[in-house]
Protein backbone atom coordinates (compact mmCIF):
# COMPACT_ATOMS: atom_id res chain seq x y z
CA UNK A 1 0.00 0.00 0.00
CA UNK A 2 1.21 3.48 -0.98
CA UNK A 3 -1.00 6.78 0.04
CA UNK A 4 -0.75 7.69 -3.74
CA UNK A 5 -3.79 8.71 -5.90
CA UNK A 6 -1.73 7.91 -9.16
CA UNK A 7 1.17 5.49 -9.56
CA UNK A 8 2.62 5.03 -13.16
CA UNK A 9 5.87 3.36 -13.48
CA UNK A 10 7.54 3.71 -16.77
CA UNK A 11 4.60 3.81 -19.04
CA UNK A 12 5.03 2.98 -22.66
CA UNK A 13 1.82 2.84 -24.88
CA UNK A 14 2.10 2.26 -28.78
CA UNK A 15 -0.98 2.01 -31.22
CA UNK A 16 -0.69 -0.44 -33.53
CA UNK A 17 -1.11 1.25 -37.42
CA UNK A 18 -3.41 -0.96 -39.92
CA UNK A 19 -3.66 -1.15 -43.66
CA UNK A 20 -7.16 -1.25 -45.34
CA UNK A 21 -7.32 -4.65 -44.72
CA UNK A 22 -6.77 -4.41 -40.89
CA UNK A 23 -3.03 -5.93 -41.02
CA UNK A 24 -0.88 -4.57 -38.82
CA UNK A 25 2.03 -2.38 -40.48
CA UNK A 26 3.39 -0.67 -38.12
CA UNK A 27 2.88 1.45 -34.74
CA UNK A 28 3.62 4.46 -33.29
CA UNK A 29 4.56 5.11 -29.75
CA UNK A 30 2.76 7.96 -28.16
CA UNK A 31 3.55 7.07 -24.67
CA UNK A 32 7.11 7.09 -23.99
CA UNK A 33 8.40 5.86 -20.36
CA UNK A 34 6.18 8.28 -18.33
CA UNK A 35 6.82 8.00 -14.60
CA UNK A 36 4.48 10.01 -12.44
CA UNK A 37 2.89 10.19 -9.47
CA UNK A 38 0.24 12.00 -7.60
CA UNK A 39 -0.50 12.39 -4.40
CA UNK A 40 -4.53 12.23 -2.88
CA UNK A 41 -6.02 16.26 -3.13
CA UNK A 42 -3.41 17.75 -5.46
CA UNK A 43 -3.79 19.96 -8.68
CA UNK A 44 -2.02 18.43 -11.53
CA UNK A 45 -1.85 20.08 -15.03
CA UNK A 46 -0.81 18.49 -17.88
CA UNK A 47 0.26 20.49 -20.42
CA UNK A 48 1.89 19.98 -24.33
CA UNK A 49 0.41 20.79 -27.56
CA UNK A 50 -1.46 17.87 -30.30
CA UNK A 51 0.88 14.99 -30.59
CA UNK A 52 2.53 15.32 -27.46
CA UNK A 53 0.84 12.63 -25.71
CA UNK A 54 -0.93 14.03 -23.21
CA UNK A 55 -4.10 12.66 -23.76
CA UNK A 56 -2.85 9.33 -24.05
CA UNK A 57 -1.67 9.06 -20.90
CA UNK A 58 -5.29 10.76 -19.70
CA UNK A 59 -7.09 7.72 -20.83
CA UNK A 60 -4.56 5.17 -18.35
CA UNK A 61 -5.94 6.99 -15.65
CA UNK A 62 -9.19 5.84 -15.68
CA UNK A 63 -8.31 2.31 -17.86
CA UNK A 64 -9.87 3.10 -21.18
CA UNK A 65 -6.35 2.44 -22.47
CA UNK A 66 -4.14 0.05 -20.83
CA UNK A 67 -0.20 0.17 -20.86
CA UNK A 68 1.91 -1.17 -24.06
CA UNK A 69 4.80 -1.55 -21.17
CA UNK A 70 4.33 -0.84 -17.85
CA UNK A 71 1.98 -0.52 -14.86
CA UNK A 72 -0.56 2.21 -14.08
CA UNK A 73 -1.96 2.20 -10.48
CA UNK A 74 -4.92 4.07 -9.27
CA UNK A 75 -5.51 4.09 -5.45
CA UNK A 76 -3.78 1.25 -5.68
CA UNK A 77 -5.19 -0.55 -7.94
CA UNK A 78 -3.47 -1.97 -11.04
CA UNK A 79 -5.42 -1.12 -14.08
CA UNK A 80 -5.04 -4.00 -16.08
CA UNK A 81 -6.27 -6.32 -12.98
CA UNK A 82 -9.85 -7.18 -14.64
CA UNK A 83 -11.51 -7.31 -11.03
CA UNK A 84 -11.13 -3.80 -10.40
CA UNK A 85 -12.05 -2.12 -13.32
CA UNK A 86 -15.07 -0.54 -11.95
CA UNK A 87 -13.79 0.21 -8.91
CA UNK A 88 -10.87 1.94 -10.89
CA UNK A 89 -13.73 3.94 -13.26
CA UNK A 90 -15.47 5.15 -10.21
CA UNK A 91 -12.49 6.24 -7.87
CA UNK A 92 -11.19 8.29 -11.31
CA UNK A 93 -13.55 10.08 -13.26
CA UNK A 94 -13.23 11.68 -16.46
CA UNK A 95 -14.51 14.88 -18.65
CA UNK A 96 -13.64 14.72 -22.38
CA UNK A 97 -13.03 17.65 -24.81
CA UNK A 98 -16.62 17.43 -26.35
CA UNK A 99 -19.44 18.13 -24.24
CA UNK A 100 -22.53 17.62 -26.09
CA UNK A 101 -20.47 13.90 -26.51
CA UNK A 102 -21.08 12.96 -23.15
CA UNK A 103 -24.31 14.46 -22.25
CA UNK A 104 -27.49 12.11 -22.65
CA UNK A 105 -30.27 13.19 -20.22
CA UNK A 106 -33.17 15.10 -21.77
CA UNK A 107 -33.14 17.19 -18.37
CA UNK A 108 -29.97 18.24 -16.97
CA UNK A 109 -30.36 17.11 -13.25
CA UNK A 110 -31.42 13.48 -15.04
CA UNK A 111 -28.12 13.93 -16.92
CA UNK A 112 -26.26 14.39 -13.38
CA UNK A 113 -28.54 11.44 -12.14
CA UNK A 114 -27.38 8.92 -14.47
CA UNK A 115 -24.15 7.99 -12.98
CA UNK A 116 -25.40 7.86 -9.46
CA UNK A 117 -28.58 6.07 -11.24
CA UNK A 118 -26.41 3.63 -12.46
CA UNK A 119 -24.40 3.02 -9.54
CA UNK A 120 -28.03 1.09 -8.17
CA UNK A 121 -28.18 4.11 -5.03
CA UNK A 122 -31.74 4.65 -3.38
CA UNK A 123 -33.62 7.19 -4.95
CA UNK A 124 -32.94 9.50 -2.12
CA UNK A 125 -29.56 9.65 -2.17
CA UNK A 126 -29.62 10.04 -5.73
CA UNK A 127 -31.22 13.49 -5.57
CA UNK A 128 -28.78 14.69 -2.86
CA UNK A 129 -25.73 13.75 -5.00
CA UNK A 130 -27.19 15.35 -8.11
CA UNK A 131 -28.24 18.32 -5.72
CA UNK A 132 -24.45 18.87 -4.43
CA UNK A 133 -22.78 18.41 -7.56
CA UNK A 134 -25.00 21.05 -9.66
CA UNK A 135 -24.20 23.19 -6.75
CA UNK A 136 -20.30 22.76 -6.76
CA UNK A 137 -20.25 23.53 -10.30
CA UNK A 138 -22.86 26.41 -9.83
CA UNK A 139 -25.37 25.03 -12.24
CA UNK A 140 -28.82 24.68 -9.53
CA UNK A 141 -30.29 27.21 -11.08
CA UNK A 142 -30.63 25.54 -14.71
CA UNK A 143 -31.34 21.71 -13.43
CA UNK A 144 -35.08 21.41 -14.94
CA UNK A 145 -33.62 22.72 -18.35
CA UNK A 146 -32.82 20.71 -21.52
CA UNK A 147 -29.12 20.41 -21.85
CA UNK A 148 -29.19 21.84 -25.92
CA UNK A 149 -30.00 24.72 -24.36
CA UNK A 150 -26.95 25.32 -22.52
CA UNK A 151 -23.89 27.41 -23.50
CA UNK A 152 -20.59 25.03 -24.08
CA UNK A 153 -19.12 26.63 -20.84
CA UNK A 154 -22.67 25.59 -19.05
CA UNK A 155 -23.00 21.53 -21.07
CA UNK A 156 -18.76 21.55 -19.45
CA UNK A 157 -20.08 22.30 -16.14
CA UNK A 158 -22.58 19.78 -16.37
CA UNK A 159 -20.46 17.00 -17.62
CA UNK A 160 -18.10 17.54 -14.68
CA UNK A 161 -21.63 17.63 -12.12
CA UNK A 162 -22.73 14.31 -13.69
CA UNK A 163 -18.73 12.85 -12.76
CA UNK A 164 -18.89 14.17 -9.24
CA UNK A 165 -22.42 12.63 -8.59
CA UNK A 166 -20.40 9.53 -8.38
CA UNK A 167 -18.41 10.76 -5.78
CA UNK A 168 -14.47 9.77 -7.20
CA UNK A 169 -11.88 10.19 -5.71
CA UNK A 170 -9.97 11.88 -8.11
CA UNK A 171 -11.30 13.76 -11.50
CA UNK A 172 -9.45 13.94 -14.96
CA UNK A 173 -10.30 16.42 -17.35
CA UNK A 174 -9.33 15.80 -20.62
CA UNK A 175 -8.78 19.42 -22.65
CA UNK A 176 -11.74 20.56 -20.89
CA UNK A 177 -12.34 23.92 -22.48
CA UNK A 178 -10.66 23.27 -26.17
CA UNK A 179 -13.94 23.57 -27.82
CA UNK A 180 -15.03 26.56 -25.48
CA UNK A 181 -15.21 30.55 -26.03
CA UNK A 182 -13.10 32.16 -23.30
CA UNK A 183 -16.15 32.94 -20.97
CA UNK A 184 -17.16 29.23 -21.05
CA UNK A 185 -13.16 28.44 -20.32
CA UNK A 186 -12.96 30.43 -17.49
CA UNK A 187 -16.64 29.16 -15.94
CA UNK A 188 -15.23 25.40 -16.18
CA UNK A 189 -11.80 26.16 -14.69
CA UNK A 190 -13.06 27.75 -11.56
CA UNK A 191 -15.26 24.59 -11.74
CA UNK A 192 -12.46 22.54 -11.80
CA UNK A 193 -10.61 24.85 -9.09
CA UNK A 194 -13.41 24.75 -6.36
CA UNK A 195 -13.78 20.56 -6.29
CA UNK A 196 -9.97 21.01 -5.70
CA UNK A 197 -10.38 23.38 -3.00
CA UNK A 198 -13.92 22.88 -1.32
CA UNK A 199 -13.92 19.52 -1.82
CA UNK A 200 -10.35 17.98 -1.63
CA UNK A 201 -10.60 15.86 -4.95
CA UNK A 202 -7.59 15.11 -6.87
CA UNK A 203 -7.21 17.29 -10.33
CA UNK A 204 -5.73 16.08 -12.90
CA UNK A 205 -6.12 19.15 -16.15
CA UNK A 206 -5.10 18.22 -19.47
CA UNK A 207 -4.57 21.21 -21.66
CA UNK A 208 -2.88 23.09 -24.29
CA UNK A 209 -3.34 26.21 -22.70
CA UNK A 210 -0.33 27.77 -19.67
CA UNK A 211 -3.25 30.32 -18.28
CA UNK A 212 -5.03 27.25 -17.07
CA UNK A 213 -2.62 25.81 -15.17
CA UNK A 214 -1.42 28.38 -13.24
CA UNK A 215 -3.41 27.36 -10.26
CA UNK A 216 -1.40 23.62 -10.37
CA UNK A 217 0.57 22.80 -7.37
CA UNK A 218 2.60 20.86 -9.71
CA UNK A 219 2.91 20.82 -13.58
CA UNK A 220 3.90 18.15 -16.26
CA UNK A 221 4.68 19.33 -19.99
CA UNK A 222 4.69 16.42 -22.47
CA UNK A 223 6.92 16.74 -25.27
CA UNK A 224 7.22 13.20 -27.64
CA UNK A 225 5.17 10.79 -25.12
CA UNK A 226 8.23 11.71 -22.99
CA UNK A 227 7.47 13.91 -19.82
CA UNK A 228 9.68 17.35 -20.93
CA UNK A 229 9.36 19.08 -17.64
CA UNK A 230 8.10 19.19 -13.86
CA UNK A 231 7.50 21.39 -11.59
CA UNK A 232 5.61 24.12 -10.01
CA UNK A 233 3.99 26.78 -12.16
CA UNK A 234 6.49 29.22 -11.13
CA UNK A 235 9.46 27.36 -12.40
CA UNK A 236 7.73 26.06 -15.24
CA UNK A 237 6.80 29.61 -16.34
CA UNK A 238 10.27 31.15 -15.80
CA UNK A 239 11.79 28.99 -18.99
CA UNK A 240 10.08 31.06 -21.29
CA UNK A 241 12.35 30.19 -24.08
CA UNK A 242 12.09 26.29 -23.75
CA UNK A 243 7.59 26.58 -23.44
CA UNK A 244 7.50 28.05 -26.62
CA UNK A 245 10.20 25.71 -28.23
CA UNK A 246 7.51 22.74 -26.73
CA UNK A 247 4.94 24.86 -29.06
CA UNK A 248 3.15 25.93 -25.91
CA UNK A 249 1.02 29.02 -26.06
CA UNK A 250 2.52 31.22 -23.58
CA UNK A 251 0.64 33.83 -21.55
CA UNK A 252 0.62 37.09 -23.20
CA UNK A 253 1.90 38.17 -18.81
CA UNK A 254 4.50 35.71 -18.97
CA UNK A 255 5.59 36.73 -22.54
CA UNK A 256 5.72 40.38 -22.08
CA UNK A 257 7.45 39.95 -18.57
CA UNK A 258 10.25 38.13 -20.69
CA UNK A 259 10.70 40.81 -23.47
CA UNK A 260 10.89 43.40 -20.22
CA UNK A 261 13.79 41.45 -18.71
CA UNK A 262 15.37 41.41 -22.01
CA UNK A 263 15.37 45.48 -22.03
CA UNK A 264 17.04 45.64 -18.57
CA UNK A 265 13.44 46.10 -16.31
CA UNK A 266 14.79 43.77 -12.92
CA UNK A 267 11.53 41.79 -13.45
CA UNK A 268 11.48 38.97 -10.26
CA UNK A 269 10.83 35.24 -10.96
CA UNK A 270 8.52 33.83 -13.27
CA UNK A 271 5.24 36.07 -14.06
CA UNK A 272 2.10 34.19 -14.04
CA UNK A 273 -0.66 36.41 -14.32
CA UNK A 274 -1.35 39.76 -15.27
CA UNK A 275 -1.78 40.99 -11.75
CA UNK A 276 1.45 39.82 -10.60
CA UNK A 277 3.25 41.69 -13.62
CA UNK A 278 0.88 45.20 -12.66
CA UNK A 279 1.63 44.72 -9.30
CA UNK A 280 6.27 44.33 -9.71
CA UNK A 281 5.73 46.62 -12.70
CA UNK A 282 3.98 49.01 -10.15
CA UNK A 283 6.98 48.83 -7.35
CA UNK A 284 9.43 49.09 -9.81
CA UNK A 285 8.23 52.33 -10.87
CA UNK A 286 7.27 54.16 -7.82
CA UNK A 287 10.81 53.30 -6.62
CA UNK A 288 10.05 50.69 -4.15
CA UNK A 289 11.13 47.43 -3.10
CA UNK A 290 8.68 44.18 -5.16
CA UNK A 291 9.44 42.00 -1.93
CA UNK B 1 -14.16 48.29 -55.63
CA UNK B 2 -16.25 46.78 -52.51
CA UNK B 3 -18.76 44.82 -51.38
CA UNK B 4 -21.25 46.79 -49.33
CA UNK B 5 -24.03 45.90 -46.91
CA UNK B 6 -27.05 48.50 -46.82
CA UNK B 7 -29.09 47.89 -43.35
CA UNK B 8 -29.08 44.73 -43.97
CA UNK B 9 -31.32 42.63 -41.64
CA UNK B 10 -32.20 38.55 -41.61
CA UNK B 11 -34.71 36.77 -39.81
CA UNK B 12 -34.82 33.48 -39.21
CA UNK B 13 -37.88 30.90 -40.33
CA UNK B 14 -39.99 34.48 -40.58
CA UNK B 15 -43.41 34.65 -40.38
CA UNK B 16 -43.42 31.67 -37.62
CA UNK B 17 -43.84 31.44 -34.78
CA UNK B 18 -40.18 30.32 -34.28
CA UNK B 19 -38.66 33.48 -36.05
CA UNK B 20 -35.41 34.49 -34.91
CA UNK B 21 -33.77 37.64 -36.19
CA UNK B 22 -30.18 36.91 -36.68
CA UNK B 23 -28.88 40.46 -37.77
CA UNK B 24 -30.80 43.69 -37.47
CA UNK B 25 -29.91 46.50 -39.92
CA UNK B 26 -25.79 46.10 -40.65
CA UNK B 27 -24.74 48.81 -42.67
CA UNK B 28 -20.44 48.13 -43.50
CA UNK B 29 -18.26 48.09 -46.31
CA UNK B 30 -15.08 45.97 -47.46
CA UNK B 31 -13.17 47.21 -50.34
CA UNK B 32 -10.63 45.56 -52.14
CA UNK B 33 -7.17 44.92 -50.47
CA UNK B 34 -8.24 45.28 -46.99
CA UNK B 35 -8.07 42.95 -44.00
CA UNK B 36 -10.57 42.84 -41.49
CA UNK B 37 -11.29 40.68 -38.73
CA UNK B 38 -15.12 39.92 -37.89
CA UNK B 39 -15.62 39.36 -33.73
CA UNK B 40 -18.21 37.71 -32.39
CA UNK B 41 -19.75 34.90 -30.34
CA UNK B 42 -21.70 31.79 -31.19
CA UNK B 43 -25.15 33.36 -31.97
CA UNK B 44 -24.02 37.00 -32.86
CA UNK B 45 -24.83 36.65 -35.95
CA UNK B 46 -21.09 36.40 -37.87
CA UNK B 47 -21.56 33.54 -39.82
CA UNK B 48 -25.14 34.53 -41.12
CA UNK B 49 -23.48 37.75 -42.42
CA UNK B 50 -20.85 35.48 -43.82
CA UNK B 51 -23.60 33.90 -46.06
CA UNK B 52 -25.27 36.81 -46.65
CA UNK B 53 -21.60 38.37 -48.20
CA UNK B 54 -21.30 35.18 -50.64
CA UNK B 55 -24.85 35.19 -51.79
CA UNK B 56 -26.38 31.64 -50.05
CA UNK B 57 -28.90 33.38 -48.47
CA UNK B 58 -30.67 36.90 -49.41
CA UNK B 59 -31.49 39.48 -46.87
CA UNK B 60 -34.56 39.88 -45.38
CA UNK B 61 -34.55 43.31 -45.82
CA UNK B 62 -31.89 45.80 -46.86
CA UNK B 63 -29.24 44.71 -49.57
CA UNK B 64 -25.64 43.44 -50.65
CA UNK B 65 -24.39 45.34 -53.24
CA UNK B 66 -20.71 44.10 -55.15
CA UNK B 67 -19.49 46.51 -57.07
CA UNK B 68 -22.57 48.55 -56.89
CA UNK B 69 -24.89 45.97 -58.07
CA UNK B 70 -27.57 44.23 -55.85
CA UNK B 71 -26.48 40.65 -55.82
CA UNK B 72 -30.08 39.58 -55.17
CA UNK B 73 -31.47 41.40 -58.08
CA UNK B 74 -33.49 39.18 -60.32
CA UNK B 75 -30.73 39.82 -63.31
CA UNK B 76 -27.70 39.63 -61.06
CA UNK B 77 -25.87 36.53 -62.26
CA UNK B 78 -24.13 34.49 -58.95
CA UNK B 79 -21.88 32.73 -60.84
CA UNK B 80 -19.45 35.70 -61.11
CA UNK B 81 -20.15 36.40 -57.43
CA UNK B 82 -19.15 33.20 -56.49
CA UNK B 83 -16.06 33.58 -58.36
CA UNK B 84 -15.02 36.76 -57.37
CA UNK B 85 -15.92 36.19 -53.42
CA UNK B 86 -14.44 32.99 -52.13
CA UNK B 87 -15.73 31.30 -49.03
CA UNK B 88 -13.43 28.78 -46.63
CA UNK B 89 -16.13 27.47 -44.49
CA UNK B 90 -15.01 26.35 -40.41
CA UNK B 91 -13.13 22.89 -40.97
CA UNK B 92 -12.87 22.53 -44.45
CA UNK B 93 -11.00 19.72 -44.53
CA UNK B 94 -14.17 18.01 -44.19
CA UNK B 95 -14.87 18.83 -47.56
CA UNK B 96 -11.33 17.29 -49.44
CA UNK B 97 -12.61 14.37 -51.65
CA UNK B 98 -10.20 13.72 -54.84
CA UNK B 99 -7.61 11.41 -54.81
CA UNK B 100 -4.61 13.37 -54.60
CA UNK B 101 -4.09 16.84 -53.27
CA UNK B 102 -3.35 18.71 -56.92
CA UNK B 103 -6.42 17.17 -58.41
CA UNK B 104 -8.45 18.53 -55.26
CA UNK B 105 -7.49 22.17 -55.47
CA UNK B 106 -7.71 21.88 -59.42
CA UNK B 107 -11.75 21.06 -59.03
CA UNK B 108 -12.56 25.05 -58.05
CA UNK B 109 -11.11 26.56 -61.44
CA UNK B 110 -12.05 23.54 -63.49
CA UNK B 111 -15.67 24.28 -62.18
CA UNK B 112 -15.33 27.99 -63.44
CA UNK B 113 -14.25 26.72 -66.53
CA UNK B 114 -10.54 26.78 -66.95
CA UNK B 115 -8.63 24.20 -69.20
CA UNK B 116 -6.83 21.27 -67.53
CA UNK B 117 -3.69 23.20 -68.02
CA UNK B 118 -4.50 26.33 -66.32
CA UNK B 119 -6.57 24.76 -63.71
CA UNK B 120 -3.36 22.95 -63.06
CA UNK B 121 -1.06 26.12 -63.07
CA UNK B 122 -3.13 28.19 -60.42
CA UNK B 123 -3.71 25.02 -58.56
CA UNK B 124 -0.08 24.60 -58.19
CA UNK B 125 0.26 28.64 -57.30
CA UNK B 126 -2.11 28.18 -54.67
CA UNK B 127 -0.28 25.12 -52.53
CA UNK B 128 3.04 26.77 -53.33
CA UNK B 129 0.58 30.23 -51.62
CA UNK B 130 -0.20 27.68 -48.39
CA UNK B 131 3.13 26.18 -48.38
CA UNK B 132 2.27 23.08 -49.98
CA UNK B 133 5.19 21.61 -51.90
CA UNK B 134 5.12 19.70 -54.87
CA UNK B 135 6.18 16.55 -52.96
CA UNK B 136 2.49 16.34 -51.70
CA UNK B 137 0.99 16.98 -54.92
CA UNK B 138 0.58 13.48 -55.59
CA UNK B 139 -0.60 12.12 -52.28
CA UNK B 140 -4.02 11.48 -51.17
CA UNK B 141 -5.66 14.71 -49.21
CA UNK B 142 -6.29 12.10 -45.97
CA UNK B 143 -3.11 11.31 -45.74
CA UNK B 144 -2.08 14.98 -44.61
CA UNK B 145 -1.63 15.85 -41.07
CA UNK B 146 -4.57 17.89 -39.69
CA UNK B 147 -2.58 21.72 -40.35
CA UNK B 148 -1.85 20.27 -44.49
CA UNK B 149 -5.66 19.15 -44.89
CA UNK B 150 -6.47 22.61 -43.19
CA UNK B 151 -4.27 24.35 -45.45
CA UNK B 152 -4.61 22.61 -48.53
CA UNK B 153 -8.27 22.97 -48.30
CA UNK B 154 -7.84 26.65 -48.06
CA UNK B 155 -5.61 26.21 -51.33
CA UNK B 156 -8.89 24.86 -53.09
CA UNK B 157 -10.63 28.03 -52.48
CA UNK B 158 -7.30 30.18 -53.52
CA UNK B 159 -7.05 28.67 -56.69
CA UNK B 160 -10.04 30.56 -57.86
CA UNK B 161 -8.24 33.63 -57.30
CA UNK B 162 -11.37 35.29 -56.14
CA UNK B 163 -11.01 39.26 -55.60
CA UNK B 164 -12.39 38.47 -51.72
CA UNK B 165 -11.61 35.42 -49.30
CA UNK B 166 -13.71 35.22 -46.13
CA UNK B 167 -11.88 32.61 -43.67
CA UNK B 168 -14.49 31.36 -41.20
CA UNK B 169 -12.95 30.50 -38.19
CA UNK B 170 -10.07 29.05 -39.94
CA UNK B 171 -8.07 28.36 -36.91
CA UNK B 172 -11.01 26.11 -34.77
CA UNK B 173 -9.89 22.73 -33.57
CA UNK B 174 -5.94 23.26 -33.69
CA UNK B 175 -3.52 24.13 -31.41
CA UNK B 176 -1.63 26.83 -30.66
CA UNK B 177 1.80 25.77 -33.46
CA UNK B 178 -1.29 25.12 -36.18
CA UNK B 179 -3.07 28.35 -35.42
CA UNK B 180 0.08 30.31 -35.67
CA UNK B 181 0.98 28.64 -38.76
CA UNK B 182 -2.78 29.14 -40.31
CA UNK B 183 -2.39 32.89 -39.43
CA UNK B 184 0.89 33.64 -40.54
CA UNK B 185 0.29 31.74 -43.59
CA UNK B 186 -2.79 34.81 -43.96
CA UNK B 187 -1.06 37.42 -43.19
CA UNK B 188 2.11 36.02 -46.13
CA UNK B 189 -0.76 35.64 -48.12
CA UNK B 190 -2.28 38.62 -48.17
CA UNK B 191 1.21 40.53 -48.72
CA UNK B 192 1.40 38.84 -51.88
CA UNK B 193 -2.06 39.35 -53.45
CA UNK B 194 -4.16 42.13 -53.07
CA UNK B 195 -6.94 40.63 -52.03
CA UNK B 196 -9.29 41.56 -49.41
CA UNK B 197 -9.44 38.99 -46.36
CA UNK B 198 -12.75 38.93 -43.50
CA UNK B 199 -10.97 36.65 -40.81
CA UNK B 200 -14.19 35.74 -38.97
CA UNK B 201 -13.05 34.56 -35.10
CA UNK B 202 -14.43 34.67 -31.66
CA UNK B 203 -10.74 35.19 -30.31
CA UNK B 204 -9.51 38.90 -30.75
CA UNK B 205 -6.11 37.53 -29.89
CA UNK B 206 -5.73 35.69 -33.14
CA UNK B 207 -7.23 39.01 -35.07
CA UNK B 208 -5.36 41.55 -33.35
CA UNK B 209 -2.41 41.00 -34.50
CA UNK B 210 -2.79 41.40 -38.72
CA UNK B 211 -6.02 43.16 -39.39
CA UNK B 212 -6.40 46.66 -39.90
CA UNK B 213 -9.86 46.90 -39.16
CA UNK B 214 -12.23 45.10 -36.85
CA UNK B 215 -16.23 44.32 -37.01
CA UNK B 216 -17.32 43.11 -33.60
CA UNK B 217 -20.83 41.69 -33.95
CA UNK B 218 -23.19 41.22 -30.80
CA UNK B 219 -26.77 40.01 -30.79
CA UNK B 220 -26.94 40.44 -34.56
CA UNK B 221 -25.82 43.93 -34.50
CA UNK B 222 -22.65 45.62 -35.30
CA UNK B 223 -21.06 46.58 -32.41
CA UNK B 224 -17.87 48.03 -33.35
CA UNK B 225 -16.42 48.68 -37.15
CA UNK B 226 -12.72 50.45 -36.41
CA UNK B 227 -9.23 49.75 -36.05
CA UNK B 228 -8.30 47.54 -33.14
CA UNK B 229 -6.91 49.94 -30.66
CA UNK B 230 -9.84 51.54 -30.83
CA UNK B 231 -12.25 48.46 -30.55
CA UNK B 232 -9.98 47.47 -28.15
CA UNK B 233 -10.26 50.69 -25.83
CA UNK B 234 -14.01 49.76 -25.45
CA UNK B 235 -13.36 46.92 -22.76
CA UNK B 236 -16.19 47.29 -20.86
CA UNK B 237 -18.76 46.92 -23.51
CA UNK B 238 -16.51 43.84 -25.19
CA UNK B 239 -16.63 42.30 -21.89
CA UNK B 240 -20.44 43.01 -21.86
CA UNK B 241 -20.96 40.79 -24.91
CA UNK B 242 -18.49 38.02 -23.34
CA UNK B 243 -15.92 38.72 -25.62
CA UNK B 244 -12.33 40.68 -24.25
CA UNK B 245 -9.29 42.55 -25.51
CA UNK B 246 -6.14 40.92 -25.30
CA UNK B 247 -4.44 40.68 -22.22
CA UNK B 248 -1.84 42.93 -22.43
CA UNK B 249 -4.21 46.05 -23.52
CA UNK B 250 -5.89 45.58 -19.86
CA UNK B 251 -2.06 45.46 -18.84
CA UNK B 252 -1.46 48.37 -19.78
CA UNK B 253 -4.45 49.69 -18.89
CA UNK B 254 -4.32 48.34 -15.19
CA UNK B 255 -1.01 50.14 -15.08
CA UNK B 256 -2.20 53.51 -16.47
CA UNK B 257 -5.03 53.01 -13.34
CA UNK B 258 -1.84 52.62 -11.03
CA UNK B 259 -0.46 55.98 -12.02
CA UNK B 260 2.12 55.17 -14.80
CA UNK B 261 1.57 57.01 -17.51
CA UNK B 262 1.83 54.19 -20.71
CA UNK B 263 -0.13 54.33 -23.56
CA UNK B 264 -3.32 52.43 -23.45
CA UNK B 265 -4.35 51.81 -26.88
CA UNK B 266 -1.61 48.98 -27.36
CA UNK B 267 -2.21 44.95 -27.83
CA UNK B 268 0.71 43.72 -29.22
CA UNK B 269 3.14 42.36 -26.24
CA UNK B 270 6.68 43.63 -27.98
CA UNK B 271 4.40 47.29 -28.42
CA UNK B 272 3.66 46.76 -24.94
CA UNK B 273 7.30 46.17 -23.78
CA UNK B 274 8.39 49.21 -26.04
CA UNK B 275 6.35 51.46 -24.68
CA UNK B 276 7.06 50.35 -20.97
CA UNK B 277 10.59 50.49 -21.48
CA UNK B 278 10.29 54.00 -22.94
CA UNK B 279 8.18 55.40 -19.99
CA UNK B 280 10.63 53.89 -17.83
CA UNK B 281 13.44 55.07 -19.17
CA UNK B 282 11.55 58.35 -19.09
CA UNK B 283 11.26 58.02 -14.92
CA UNK B 284 14.89 57.73 -14.75
CA UNK B 285 15.75 60.98 -17.00
CA UNK B 286 14.00 62.98 -14.50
Amino acid sequence: MTDLMIRIKNLIHEYIERDDDGNATGSIRAVDGVELSVAPGEFIAVLGHNGSGKSTLAKHLNALLFPTEGEVWVDDMLTTDDGHLWDIRQTAGMVFQNPDNQIIGQVVEEDVGFGPENMGLPTEEIWERVDESLKAVDMEKHRKKSPNKLSGGQKQRVSIAGVIAMHPRCIILDEPTAMLDPKGRREVIRAARALNDVEKITVILITHYMEEAIYADRIFVMDHGKVAMTGSPAEIFSDVEKLRALHLDVPQATLLADMLREKGLPIRGAVLSRDDLVRQLTALYGGQDTK
Amino acid sequence: MSIQIENASYIYEQGTAMAVTALSGISAQIREGEFIGLIGHTGSGKSTLVQLLDGLIRPTSGRILFDGKDINAPDYVKKELRAQVGLVFQYPEHQLFEADVLTDVMFGPKNLGLSDEDARLRAQKALEMVGIGPESFEVSPFDLSGGQKRRAAIAGVLAMEPKYLILDEPTAGLDPEGRDEILEMIAAMRKRTNMAILLVSHSMEDVARHVDRIMVMAGGRLLFDAPPAEVFSHIEELEKVSLAAPQVTYIMRDLHRAGIPVRTDIFRAEDAAAEIARVFSQRDAV
